[in-house]
């Protein structure tokens, strides 16, 4: 567990943010470039002295201006995974892997290095030097290297933004892996929203070197207000659901969530495990009565809750949010709003479309809260 | 081949190298970090004294060294007490090769420590690596190349030096005569030139040698550290 609360003056912007983390699982700080993301970091790991404040782990303190405390990088127990991957050109991968001496902390479980070559899939590149790796490899090599440093807590700074989209499909689930196999808390810092949907349970964003706004991942993206924060990322709402059961027969899984059943295309997991899945705004429609016979499978009731400003005068789409039992936004044209008569408070039937929940959007989350 | 006066000069000549370039590497690795990584009031004055050697005349830094540590001296009577003998001795004329030689070896050194992603540093101790411990493990390794080239650079100076030798610590046969030395004092020994001919090309040839092991050192450790990527 993390707690802080930081100060530091730059040339042109000011760094003035609180918070405190969870014991497990993933905690994201989102923000846009410039935004201090990469300067919070350093300051958490030792790289980078604020002007004031303190950082707790695990109810240390250290690093506390008024107590005139200020650990060395190597004394705090933060494991820094790097945007880039800065591994030692001079020693092989299993060196790099091997180059922490840091005793394990009581908290954290004894890993032996054949448990993370195998996590990681390392196993091939054991012998290579990390000139000869791709970035993809490298980054995961890096993963191993902080994970074998016993943190008490992982700080990945953009792990991923130095990789092409296949190479970031490949290191997503690792990243899942070790925090579901080694119970390390992570402070997850990132631009993109995809990843942070896919991976945190908690998201803080970053605005101004402050905290703008601090919830779970499902309660931050349905909120309206933060749109011109996250908008970067296809609009869509995101909820957490279970693996009611499979009807093999026409190939589909009944998936429980909070608003009820809902009907995707057959999914490779076990009865019981949770979800997240990610419902596209676009690909959810809206009638005024319940359709009688429809293709969708997929049919709730709902109410209007908000419906968003459209984003310039002439713009053809608003989105709308709907509470079908949790909140999921809806992209429907000025139109239609007109020809439904929307507004806050209407009773109204929501189609998602099955396709909608493609498996690239789900995530195995053994700490997602029940729905 | 070698009569024994040459056999005996040349080796005198790689003793006194070897011992002014093997005691003076810490020394020299260590000022080289501290100007290559630190700034604190004085570094330019610092900088200006490793320096020194280079853009003095040899003659008046071998003046210096007969003024300071001359056997007399406050500094020479505490080192004879201790039992080293520096004045017109051959561990005399290995202080005034490794002074002279300083400047080489720093250059060189502090180049390389400059030269390093510091960022690999900085994760070193993220991971737990103490400065110690990041220094012997990521600095020294990655600079080794330069560390390497300033070494030998400084072998080869020491090798060569004549005019602070001849000053500070005299030209005594077997003692503190060195190879330039001894090719001076055949050049002007009537009938000498022969001789003299024949130490020039012993010169040369370890001078070729010396060039070529740093080149294949060099070579190795860079394909060692696998950055032709």
């Amino acid at each position: 567990m993390i707690s802080l609360s930081l100060r530091k003056r730059f040339k042109n912007s000011l760094l003035d943010l609180s918070f405190s983390s969870e014991e497990t699982g993933i905690t994201a700080l989102y923000g846009r470039s410039g935004a201090g993301k990469t300067s919070l970091a350093n300051m958490i790991s030792g790289l980078l002295k604020p002007d004031e404040g303190f950082i707790k782990i695990d109810n240390q303190l250290i690093f506390c201006s008024q107590k005139g405390i200020d650990l060395k990088p190597e004394n705090r127990g933060i494991g820094y995974v790097f945007q880039e991957a800065r591994l030692f050109p001079h020693k092989t991968v299993k060196d790099n892997l091997l180059f922490s001496n840091r005793s394990k902390t009581p908290k954290s479980r004894p890993l032996s290095i054949e448990e993370v070559v195998e996590v990681l899939g390392l196993t091939n590149l054991l012998d290579r030097r990390p000139g000869s790796l791709s970035g993809g490899e490298a980054q995961r090599v890096q993963l191993g290297r902080a994970i074998l440093s016993h943190p008490n807590i992982l700080v990945m700074d953009e792990p991923l933004s130095s990789l092409d989209q296949t190479k970031k499909q490949e290191i997503l689930p690792l990243i899942e892996r070790l925090r579901d196999e080694f119970q390390i808390p992570i402070l997850y810092i990132s631009h993109s929203m995809e990843e942070i949907i896919r991976l945190a349970d908690r998201l803080l964003i970053i605005e101004d070197g402050s905290i703008a706004a601090d919830g779970t991942v499902e309660e931050l993206t349905g909120r309206l207000d933060l749109r011109p924060l996250t908008g970067r990322y296809e609009a869509g709402s995101v909820i957490n659901a279970q693996v009611l059961e499979h009807d093999r027969h026409y190939g589909l899984t009944k998936l429980k969530f909070a608003g009820g059943i809902l009907q995707v295309p057959f999914l490779e997991a076990d009865k019981d495990t949770r979800l997240r899945i990610r419902i596209r705004a676009r690909d959810v429609s809206l009638s005024s009565t319940l359709p009688d016979k429809t293709s969708e499978l997929n049919v709730f009731r709902g109410k209007v809750k908000e419906i968003a400003q459209p984003t310039h005068r002439n713009a053809p789409h608003a989105d709308t949010l709907i509470d079908i039992g949790v909140p999921i936004w809806v992209r429907v044209t000025r139109l239609s709003i007109d020809r439904l008569s929307l507004q806050p408070g209407v009773e109204i039937y929501a189609s998602i479309k099955g396709t909608s929940v493609d498996r690239q959007n789900l995530a195995a989350r053994k700490g997602a809260k029940a729905p | 081949m070698l009569s024994p006066e040459e056999l005996n000069v040349l080796l005198l000549s790689l003793k006194v190298s070897f011992w002014a370039t093997a005691c003076s590497l810490p020394i020299g690795l260590i000022v080289a970090w501290i100007l290559a990584r630190y700034e604190f009031p004085g570094k330019m004055l610092v900088d200006g004294l490793v320096h020194l050697p280079l853009v003095l005349p040899p003659v008046v830094v071998g003046y210096l060294l007969l003024v300071t540590l001359n056997p007399n001296g406050t500094i020479g009577r505490i080192l004879s007490q201790a039992g080293i003998e520096i004045g017109f001795t051959w561990i005399g004329a290995s202080v005034a090769a490794a002074i002279m030689a300083f400047p080489l070896m720093v250059r060189a050194m502090r180049l390389a420590f400059e030269m390093i992603d510091q960022r690999l540093e900085l994760a070193a101790r993220t991971l737990g690596a103490s400065p110690f411990r990041m220094l012997f493990h990521i600095s020294i390794p990655l600079a080794m190349p330069g560390i390497m080239t300033g070494t030998i650079l400084a072998f080869a100076r020491c090798l060569g030096e004549f005019g602070a030798t001849i000053t500070f610590v005299s030209n005594i046969p077997g003692e503190t005569r060195t190879l330039p030395l001894a090719v001076y004092t055949l050049t002007q020994t009537p009938d000498g030139e022969a001789a003299a001919f024949r130490l020039v090309v012993i010169s040369i040839l370890i001078a070729l040698i010396a060039l070529a092991i740093s080149e294949i050192i060099t070579r190795k450790a860079k394909a060692r550290l696998g950055d032709q990527k």
